[in-house]
């Protein structure tokens, strides 16, 4: 686990910024795999420019509560509200919230066929209908903000773990999303990449993205955060503050977790 | 047999020359129609409706396991009788791009299924619709993936064009048959029409092999693929 070194500007957590509001809001939510029951009751609502880390074992939920938010999993009972629409099976509602909540996953799913600036303007081409000379100037735009400019004509099997990643962060971000989701981005990246990874991430906190993120990087959690969400069996078990979570969480399902996690 | 004896063979090459020039129409003509309606089929064998992809599985497993000739004198002597009446050259595009449909579709597929879960997501997060995550996303890399084994399907349909001879299609093997029957030399008129089979093969493998490296790979082949 890489500890970033807290940064006088970002300790304690950031504030939420000032529009307020609930950018995303989870109502009773359950969800079934078959007979596995995958969510059990889940509430949670995010207000805008908040930042939340999820944590729990593997097999908890937290990977597939963050992915019915964009509907990449269909939720059986419940309401999920994001940015005031609700998530139904309506295709337009579907398309609409996938346009303001940008993605990033543990493989990265960069496509493999295009070359780094064509990952990144395919949306904004297809889905935002933007002219591509446009689209080359926001890509690039996008690049130097994750420091790969240089990477453009590249393709991604060209690139190290963490380039892939940060192309997919910036991929995300060419579609302007108001929310952004983090699915483990740090997890299948090799220790010395996780930093520059993250740091990326800090510095897109910084400018008030509303941020679920689901991972086992609690430096950054301690950092970023507002709220660290620890869920388990498809429950969320806890939620607090990242000082209170850490020194003095209240459930002892969370302490053990804590303990296997900090402990090495 | 001796050399003079492939003298009467070539005396027909301009019987040789129309029957090469229909071969080559039916083989680019069906390949092209096959790989797109294969491509259409695949698509709707792994997204469509359920009626559709059963539909698509039926006539995958019909055209697969038949005979290519049944295929033929169904769609020219059968059809007739429903009522359709095609003339030869048209039954035979028609057989032929419905065959290869039928292979390409499966090929295609299989290059689909290969493709991982996690770039349709991706795509679908950032709000592609399906059919854009399709033909934008999957489509390039598992068409890749499945390059050679379809420019081995399509040397295959090359070949098969061969039996359009069987509904008096005047392509190249039907003109080793007339050759043959006109002079009596069977062996001379059909040894040079492999040949030229043999030679059209290769040729039409290259063709492909540079279609791969100018559409299908782009910048990003690998050495093997270039």
């Amino acid at each position: 686990m890489s500890n970033l070194a807290p940064s006088a500007a970002l300790a304690p957590a950031l504030p939420v910024s000032a529009s307020s509001g609930a950018a995303i809001e989870l109502v009773g939510v359950n969800k079934w795999y078959g007979d596995f029951h995958v969510l059990r009751d889940i509430d949670l609502t995010v207000n805008r420019g908040e930042r939340i880390v999820i944590c729990g074992p593997s097999g908890s939920g937290k990977s597939t509560m963050i992915r019915c938010i964009n509907r990449l999993e269909e939720h059986q009972q419940g309401s999920i509200v994001v940015d005031g629409i609700e998530l139904t099976n309506d295709l337009k509602r579907i398309d609409e919230i996938r346009r303001e909540v940008g993605m990033c996953f543990q493989h990265f799913n960069l496509f493999p066929h295009l070359t780094i600036l064509e990952n990144l303007t395919l949306a904004p081409i297809w889905v935002r209908k933007m002219p591509k000379k446009e689209a080359d100037e926001l890509a690039m735009h996008f690049l130097a903000k994750v420091k790969i400019p240089e990477q453009a004509h590249k393709y991604p099997g060209q690139l190290s773990g963490g380039q892939q990643q940060r192309v997919a962060i910036a991929r995300a971000l060419c579609m302007k999303p108001k929310i952004m989701l983090f699915d483990e981005p740090t997890s299948a990246l090799d220790p010395e990449m996780v930093k520059e990874v993250l740091e990326t991430m800090v510095s897109l906190a910084e400018e008030g993205m509303t941020m679920l993120c689901v991972t086992h990087e609690m430096g950054f959690a301690r950092q970023v955060a507002n709220r660290v969400i620890f869920m388990d069996a498809g429950q969320i078990i806890e939620m607090n503050e990242p000082e209170a979570f850490f020194s003095n969480p209240q459930h002892e399902r969370t302490r053990l977790f804590l303990s296997q996690i900090l402990g090495h | 047999m001796n050399l003079s004896s492939f003298i009467d063979v070539f005396h027909s090459w301009p019987s040789l020359l129309n029957g090469l020039v229909m071969t080559v129409m039916l083989t680019l003509i069906s390949s092209f129609l096959g790989v797109v309606l294969g491509t259409l089929c695949a698509w709707g064998s792994l997204r469509g409706p359920k009626a559709l992809r059963w539909f698509i599985r039926g006539y995958v497993e019909f055209f697969r396991n038949t005979p290519f000739l049944g295929q033929i004198f169904f769609i020219f002597f059968g059809l007739p009788a429903l009522g359709l009446r095609l003339d030869p050259v048209t039954a035979a595009l028609v057989a032929l791009t419905i065959n290869l449909t039928a292979y390409a579709c499966e090929i295609i597929r299989a290059g689909i299924e290969a493709t991982p879960a996690g770039q349709f997501e991706a795509a679908s997060s950032l709000g592609l619709k399906p059919a854009q995550a399709f033909f934008l996303v999957i489509l390039p890399p598992a068409f890749q993936r499945v390059w050679p084994a379809m420019t081995s399907q399509l040397v295959i349909i090359l070949l098969a064009s061969a039996l359009c001879s069987q509904i008096s299609v005047a392509e190249l093997s039907y003109e080793a048959n007339m050759i043959a029957s006109r002079t009596f030399r069977n062996f001379e008129a059909y040894i040079v029409v492999t040949l030229i089979y043999l030679g059209l093969a290769v040729l039409f493998r290259d063709m492909l092999s540079w279609v791969g490296r100018r559409f299908v790979y782009g910048d990003f082949a690998t050495e093997a693929q270039r």
